[in-house]
C-alpha cells in the first residue's frame, strides 16, 4: 500500500518534471529546433485547412505539438494580440484597429496568405434559378427583392440566410457583395457554415452564401454575373465574390524553427493538396 | 494509563477533574473555532461575493455603453446593426423577441406542467408514480445544445414542410378531450336545477349541442392552421415550442412539490364533506398551493428567458419586429443570442460601443432574472407563513 503510494508520487513527480521541462524547451524551441507547442486560434472558414496542416505536420515532426481552436476571425486577431497563440488563422485581413492595438502591445501582426476562398451563394437544389447578378445578390440581402419571381423563379418568398455578424465569411460578404450596404432586418443569422448548409438544403425557398470548401452536392453554388464559382474561376478573380485567407504570426518566423516550417507549409506541393482537398484554391497559379 | 495521566497533570497543574481546562487551552480552542465558523462563513460569502462581483462588473462595463449612445436608441429603436458603419443599436426587436419566445414556451410549459403535477401527485398510484418522475426528471439532464440540434435539424424542416398540418392535428388532440370534458361539464352544470327523466333528456340534448359546437370550433381552427404558410422553420414558434419542452421539468417538480405540501388532512376533510377527486382538486388542493405553482411558472420562466443556445440555433436570429408583433411564425432575436453571438467580434480593444452593448444587454437579462427571482422567493415565503399561520 506504501509502496505503491510512494510510486504514484514518484511518477506524478517525474511526470510534472518532465512537463516543466517540456515547458522549458517549448520556450526555447522557437529559436531552436527542439521540442515546441504552436497554438494556432481563429476562424473557422480556415480550420479544417490547418487541422489538416497540424496532422501532417505533427507526424512528420513528433516533437512538434500543434493546438487548433477556431473561434471565429475576431478572436484569433485576439488571441494574437494578447499573446494566447503563435498563429491567428483569419479569413479576412486584419483591421486597422486590431493593428494598432497589436503594436500597442508590442506584436507585430505578418501576414501569410495560403489560399483563395471563393463564397458561393447557395439555394436548395430544387430551385430552378440557376444564377444571379451582382446587384440581384445585392437587392435580395438589402430587401429590395424578396420573392423568387423577380429573379426568374417560382412565386415564393425568399428566405434569405446570413452567417452570423461575428464570422469572417459574413465580413466578406458584407463587404464584396452588398458593398456595406446593410441587410434587411429580416435576414436570418446562423451560427457556422454547417448550420448554413443544413438551412439550406432543408428550405426549398431559402438562399445563403457557405465557402466554397463547404458546398456539396445538397446544395446548388449559382452562378454570379454568369460566372460559376470554382477553382479556376476564383483564383484567375473572375468569380466576384472570392477572398484570400491568412494566417498572422507575430512578426516573420525566425528560419528554421518548427513555427517558419509550419506557416510556409501552403508553398509546398503536400500542402496544396491539402487545401484543395479541402475546396479551397492554392494561391499559386502553376 | 500512564502517559495519559502525567499529560492532565502537566497540562492542568493543581487541579483534579481533567475535564476542566486550563485557559490556555481554553483560549486556543476558542481560536479554533473562530478560525472554523470563519472558514465557514468565507466559503459561504464567495457564492454570494460572486453574485455581488457579477453585478458589479456587468454595471461597470455596460455604463460605459449608456454614457456614448444614451438610453432611447437602445431601449426604442428598431435597427440593430452593431458591425454597420455607422453602426446602430436599437434593441427593441430583441426585447421583443425575448419575450414572445419566452411567452410562447410559458403558453406550452404552464398547461402542460400544471396538469402533469397534478396527475403526478393526486392520480396516478405510488408505483406508476416512482416510474414516471425520474423519466420527467431525466428530460432536465439532456444537454440544451441537443435540443439546439434536434430543433435545428429535425423540428425546423418538419414545421417548414407541414407545419400547418402539424399544428391542426395538435389543435385537435388536445382541443377534443378538452372540448369534450368542458362540454360534459358544462351540461352537468346548467341542467342542475331539473330533476328526473327531464334532466337527463335535457343533459343529453345539452351534451350534443355543445359538442357540436366544439366540434365545429375545432375543425374551424384545424383548417386555419393548415391553411398557414410557414415559410421558415426557424421562428419562434419553434423555440417557444422547444424552450416549453426544456421548463416543463422546473415547473412539475415544483408545482408537484408545492401540491404534495398541501397535506393529507385536508384531501381528507375535503372528501369527508362529501366532495368529489375533481373539486378537492380544484376547489381545495390546488388554490392551497398556488404560491408554490406560481414559484414553479416563474420558475418556468426564468428557464427559458435565460436560454441560450437553442434560441441561438433555431430562432433564426432575425433583428426585426415581426409583422404583425405577435406573429409567432416569424424568425425571432433574443438578448441571450445576441451577447452570445456577437461576443467573439466585439473586442473591447478594438472596438468599443459593440463591446458594451452587450454587456448593457447583459445588465436587462440579469435585472429581469433578478427580478423574478425575487418574485419566487417573495411567493414562497408568503406561501409557507400562510401555512404555518393556519
Amino acid at each position: 500500500m506504501t509502496l505503491n503510494r510512494t510510486w504514484i508520487v514518484g511518477l506524478t513527480m517525474v511526470g510534472m518534471t518532465a512537463m516543466l521541462a517540456g515547458n522549458v524547451f517549448g520556450q526555447e524551441g522557437e529559436t531552436t529546433k527542439g521540442a515546441v507547442t504552436i497554438r494556432l486560434d481563429g476562424s473557422t472558414t480556415v480550420g479544417p485547412v490547418v487541422k489538416e496542416f497540424a496532422a501532417y505536420y505533427m507526424k512528420n515532426n513528433p516533437e512538434a505539438n500543434i493546438t487548433v481552436s477556431e473561434s471565429g476571425s475576431g478572436n484569433g486577431a485576439k488571441s494574437l494580440i494578447n499573446g494566447m497563440c503563435e498563429v491567428a488563422s483569419m479569413s479576412r485581413f486584419m483591421k486597422d484597429n486590431e493593428f494598432k492595438a497589436a503594436i500597442d502591445k508590442g506584436v507585430y501582426p505578418v501576414a501569410h496568405a495560403i489560399a483563395v476562398d471563393g463564397i458561393a451563394v447557395v439555394v436548395h437544389p430544387a430551385n430552378p434559378v440557376k444564377g444571379l447578378t451582382s446587384e440581384q445578390v445585392r437587392d435580395i440581402y438589402t430587401g429590395k427583392i424578396t420573392n423568387w419571381n423577380q429573379v426568374g423563379g417560382p412565386d415564393r418568398a425568399i428566405i434569405v440566410i446570413s452567417r452570423d455578424t461575428n464570422s469572417g465569411t459574413y465580413e466578406c460578404f458584407e463587404e464584396i457583395a452588398l458593398q456595406k450596404e446593410r441587410m434587411a432586418a429580416n435576414v436570418e443569422y446562423v451560427g457556422s457554415n454547417g448550420a448554413m448548409r443544413q438551412r439550406v438544403q432543408s428550405t426549398p425557398t431559402a438562399i445563403g452564401f457557405l465557402g466554397l470548401g463547404f458546398t456539396d452536392r445538397t446544395v446548388k453554388a449559382l452562378e454570379i454575373n454568369a460566372v460559376a464559382p470554382n477553382r479556376q474561376t476564383v483564383v484567375s478573380g473572375r468569380y466576384p465574390i472570392a477572398r484570400p485567407l491568412f494566417l498572422f504570426t507575430n512578426g516573420w518566423p525566425q528560419m528554421g524553427t518548427h513555427l517558419h516550417a509550419f506557416v510556409n507549409l501552403y508553398l509546398t506541393r503536400k500542402g496544396h493538396e491539402i487545401i484543395e482537398a479541402i475546396g479551397f484554391v492554392p494561391v499559386t497559379d502553376y | 494509563m500512564e502517559p495519559a495521566q502525567s499529560m492532565t497533570s502537566r497540562q492542568a497543574p493543581g487541579r483534579r477533574n481533567a475535564l476542566v481546562l486550563s485557559k490556555r487551552a481554553s483560549r486556543l480552542n476558542r481560536l479554533a473555532a473562530l478560525l472554523g465558523h470563519g472558514l465557514l462563513l468565507l466559503l459561504t460569502l464567495s457564492s454570494v461575493l460572486s453574485v455581488l462581483f457579477i453585478f458589479y462588473f456587468i454595471i461597470r462595463d455596460a455604463i460605459p455603453f449608456f454614457q456614448l449612445r444614451g438610453f432611447r436608441e437602445f431601449f426604442a429603436g428598431t435597427q440593430w446593426y452593431p458591425s454597420a458603419n455607422p453602426a446602430s443599436f436599437g434593441a427593441f426587436p430583441i426585447f421583443l423577441g425575448s419575450m414572445l419566445v419566452t411567452a410562447g414556451a410559458v403558453m406550452v410549459a404552464v398547461p402542460f406542467g400544471v396538469c402533469a403535477s397534478v396527475c403526478l401527485s393526486d392520480i396516478l398510484p405510488f408505483t406508476l408514480r416512482q416510474l414516471v418522475k425520474p423519466v420527467i426528471e431525466i428530460l432536465a439532464a439532456i444537454p440544451s445544445v441537443a435540443f439546439g440540434f434536434f430543433a435545428l435539424v429535425v423540428f425546423a424542416p418538419r414545421l417548414q414542410a407541414d407545419g400547418g398540418g402539424l399544428l391542426s392535428v395538435a389543435s385537435w388532440m388536445i382541443g377534443a378531450p378538452v372540448a369534450g370534458l368542458t362540454a360534459f361539464i358544462l351540461s352537468d352544470l346548467l341542467t342542475a336545477g331539473l330533476s328526473g327523466t327531464a334532466r337527463w333528456v335535457g343533459r343529453g340534448l345539452l351534451l350534443v349541442v355543445l359538442g357540436a359546437l366544439a366540434f365545429w370550433g375545432l375543425w374551424a381552427a384545424g383548417s386555419f392552421f393548415r391553411s398557414l404558410d410557414i415559410s421558415s422553420g426557424t421562428n419562434a414558434l419553434n423555440v417557444s415550442i422547444i424552450l416549453g419542452i426544456m421548463a416543463l421539468p422546473t415547473v412539475i417538480s415544483v408545482s408537484e412539490d408545492a401540491l404534495q405540501a398541501v397535506g393529507r388532512e385536508l384531501r381528507e376533510g375535503a372528501y369527508a364533506l362529501g366532495s368529489t377527486r375533481a373539486e378537492t382538486l380544484l376547489r381545495v388542493v390546488m388554490p392551497a398551493a398556488s404560491s408554490g405553482i406560481c414559484a414553479a411558472v416563474i420558475l418556468g420562466v426564468m428557464r427559458a428567458f435565460g436560454e441560450t443556445m437553442v434560441v441561438w440555433m433555431a430562432s433564426g436570429n432575425a433583428a426585426h419586429v415581426p409583422s404583425p408583433w405577435y406573429n409567432l411564425l416569424q424568425p425571432v432575436r433574443t438578448l441571450t443570442a445576441t451577447i452570445a453571438g456577437d461576443m467573439g467580434e466585439a473586442d473591447h480593444v478594438t472596438g468599443s460601443e459593440r463591446y458594451h452593448v452587450l454587456f448593457a444587454m447583459a445588465l436587462v437579462l440579469l435585472t429581469v432574472s433578478f427580478v423574478f427571482s425575487w418574485l419566487s422567493e417573495r411567493v414562497v415565503s408568503r406561501a409557507v407563513r400562510i401555512r404555518g399561520g393556519q
